[in-house]
């Protein structure tokens, strides 16, 4: 069964008298265990379709069901309830809270799953462990590099063990070397089972990926397996 | 609200922004510390009133006497009403289910007073036992006026213990000490204090028939003096006053043929009456003072609001993320009105603790006419607590419904 599975998904948003129809009819399946770039220029959609994804906005038409749940007509306590179960987000702009230590961090999510202290400081730990960033555990951001931040980013996400991990764009606010660190950083736990989309709209970054998604203007225009470009050859 | 990882997650926020909380703080505790003082201050005027009118029996009425200002019966105004020993008699029986005590003065000029080779610049009165009553002397040593010596004219004399300090500092026993009133020997019975301290406490009284006989020669009165039932109730009380006002002075006014009209010829006083007038006074100053004290209350809370709406506006890029987290509306709007009332309690709380600290510290050394002892009851703090506490929750459910109802995407966007 398909983890996510998408049937003519359409979007438009409201501006002023004028509708502006960012999605038109996108059907798209994900298995369980890919790893699927979704490239496109800007205004193609495809921060839409993540958002549509990540339940934080709703499409207009169509269908989304993620591991057989149908998301539909969620009030915001229950969109929050599945993102904080189903989902993890990795940002382009790392979106640490600045105040809170790496560790602090990574264990917010778990917070929210009511999981008790103790144990979200050593699930913190554990994945800070499997990001490198053990050492840095009680540090702030503002005390770790870029890459090192993103890096939490993705512990974060990790850490509440989601069923999909979406990230948009997670290194565009990085330099290439950084960012194939990271790359090779998500190849990693995609190797581990994780069910990952990266959207982005750097070549080399999708190529980095098992299959590629093109969107344009709302629709897509391709969709291709590629052998994968492994990022540890360049770290 | 006892939930222990919120307390962490607050006491975080609030130990990053240090400044701002202490801040938003000194608002909150300069609001209460100001309603506590108001209200201490309305409590001090309240005691300095009850205070000044324990001076004579809280029930009694007095009549004084005056000159018509209204011609009434082919008589003219001018003329001056005299109090007499029948008016006394007729007062008496006529009112006698009312009046508890009664008794009148007669002030008594160009005496001279001499113990010794000293003389006694004093007030000498004569009067009737039941004055002391009237009046609220206690006795410090000996007797007060009896009925005894009405009766017999006896020469006695009931001196204050001002006039007792000033001209026999250094004896001991005073009691049988001779003095004499134009050279008449008087014996010293008594010696009495007025609660109203040393200003009543300067008058030499003799018994009233002894005055009028000795030293008059006639049966004037100079006022007539009473005291009425106590009762509990505060308005009825009050009331009962007024009623026998109101019967006494139409009575003198037909026995000396005055206008109704005429307001100057009899004249009565009542504390009682007086002290309704100065209650209501301090009720609506109390409520004067709880309505600035609350304004100011209203002007922390917005303070309080708008700094959260401040706090809410820069961490709306992290409520953002919280949510995409998996936060939901209601956690975020907790968090936020959580933070307000802790905010708004601790600061509350120190300023109530302040403010009350200092009226208990400084309050009894405060010696102003009509303030006495400022002080703020328990039911008073009690209350500015729980205003505390709601007025926290309003200060920071605004900015925290705002906050939750922010579209997720778009705080993300925030920068």
């Amino acid at each position: 069964m398909a983890m996510i599975e998408i049937k003519d998904l359409h979007k438009s948003y409201q501006m002023g008298s004028n509708s502006l129809h960012v999605l038109k009819g996108i059907n798209f399946s994900v298995e369980a265990g890919e790893l699927v770039a979704i490239m496109g220029s800007s205004g193609s959609g495809k921060s839409t379709l993540l958002n549509i994804l990540g339940m934080l906005d709703e499409a207009n038409e169509g269908s989304y069901e993620l591991d057989g749940v149908p998301i539909k007509n969620l009030n915001e306590t229950k969109a929050a309830q599945y993102r904080n179960k189903f989902l993890g987000f990795v940002f382009q702009s790392f979106n640490l809270i600045n105040y809170k230590t790496a560790a602090e961090n990574v264990a917010l999510p778990l917070y929210y799953q009511k999981m008790p202290r103790k144990e979200r400081q050593e699930k913190a730990i554990k994945y800070l462990e499997q990001v490198g960033l053990k050492d840095w555990a009680t540090h702030l951001p503002s005390e770790l590099s870029g890459g090192q931040k993103q890096r939490v980013a993705i512990a974060r996400a990790m850490a509440a063990e989601p069923k999909v991990l979406l990230a948009d764009e997670p290194t565009g606010a990085l330099d290439s070397k950084t960012s194939y660190e990271v790359m090779d950083l998500i190849q990693k736990i995609n190797d581990a089972g994780n069910t990952i989309l990266v959207v982005t709209h750097e070549p080399d970054i999708a190529d980095m990926c098992k299959r590629i998604v093109h969107l344009k203007d709302g629709v897509i225009v391709e969709d291709k397996k590629v052998k994968q470009v492994r990022a540890a050859q360049y770290v | 609200m006892f939930d222990l990882e919120r307390w962490q997650e607050i006491f975080e926020a609030i130990s990053k922004n240090k400044l701002r909380t202490f801040l938003t703080g000194i608002s909150v505790a300069s609001g209460i510390f100001i309603l506590v003082i108001l209200l201490g201050f309305g409590q001090g005027m309240r005691n300095g009133i009850a205070h000044e009118f324990e001076e004579d029996a809280a029930t009694s009425v007095w009549v004084w006497p005056g000159e018509t200002t209204v011609a009434y019966k082919g008589l003219n105004p001018g003329r001056y009403v005299q109090l007499r020993n029948e008016d006394f008699d007729q007062v008496s029986q006529l009112f006698s289910e009312d009046i508890e005590y009664m008794a009148a003065f007669l002030f008594i000029r160009g005496v001279s007073a001499v113990y010794q080779n000293e003389v006694l610049a004093y007030e000498l009165a004569g009067t009737y036992p039941s004055m002391q009553f009237i009046e609220n002397e206690s006795m410090v040593q000996g007797r007060f006026i009896n009925s005894k010596d009405i009766e017999q004219k006896t020469k006695v004399v009931v001196i204050g213990q001002k006039i007792k300090a000033e001209v026999f500092d250094k004896k001991d026993q005073v009691i049988g000490e001779m003095i004499q009133l134009s050279g008449i020997p008087f014996k010293i019975v008594g010696i009495y204090s007025d609660p109203s301290g040393e200003q009543e406490e300067n008058r030499m009284f003799i018994p009233m028939s002894t005055a009028q006989v000795v030293f008059e020669g006639t049966d004037h009165l100079q006022n007539l003096s009473f005291t009425l039932p106590v009762l509990d109730n505060f308005d009825a009380a009050v009331a009962q006053s007024l009623a026998f006002k109101e019967r006494m002075t139409r009575h003198l006014k037909a026995k000396h043929t005055v206008a109704p009209s005429d307001t100057r010829a009899i004249q009565i006083w009542n504390p009682l009456e007086e002290a309704k007038r100065f209650f209501t006074l301090t009720d609506n100053i109390a409520f004067f003072f709880w309505f600035v004290g609350i304004c100011t209350i209203i002007a922390g809370v917005v303070g309080v609001s708008n700094i959260m709406l401040i706090v809410v506006k820069e961490r709306t890029k992290e409520i953002g993320i919280r949510k995409a987290l998996g936060a939901k509306p209601w956690s975020i709007v907790g968090m936020i009105v959580h933070e307000a009332i802790f905010v708004t309690a601790v600061s509350g709380f120190g300023g109530l603790i302040f403010g009350m600290g200092l009226l208990e510290i400084f309050g009894p050394y405060i010696e102003v006419d009509y303030i006495l002892n400022p002080a703020v009851n328990f039911n008073i703090a009690l209350t500015t607590v729980i205003l505390l506490i709601v007025s926290g929750a309003i200060a920071g459910f605004i900015p925290a419904w705002k906050a939750a109802n922010v579209h997720t995407i778009e705080a993300l966007r925030d920068q």
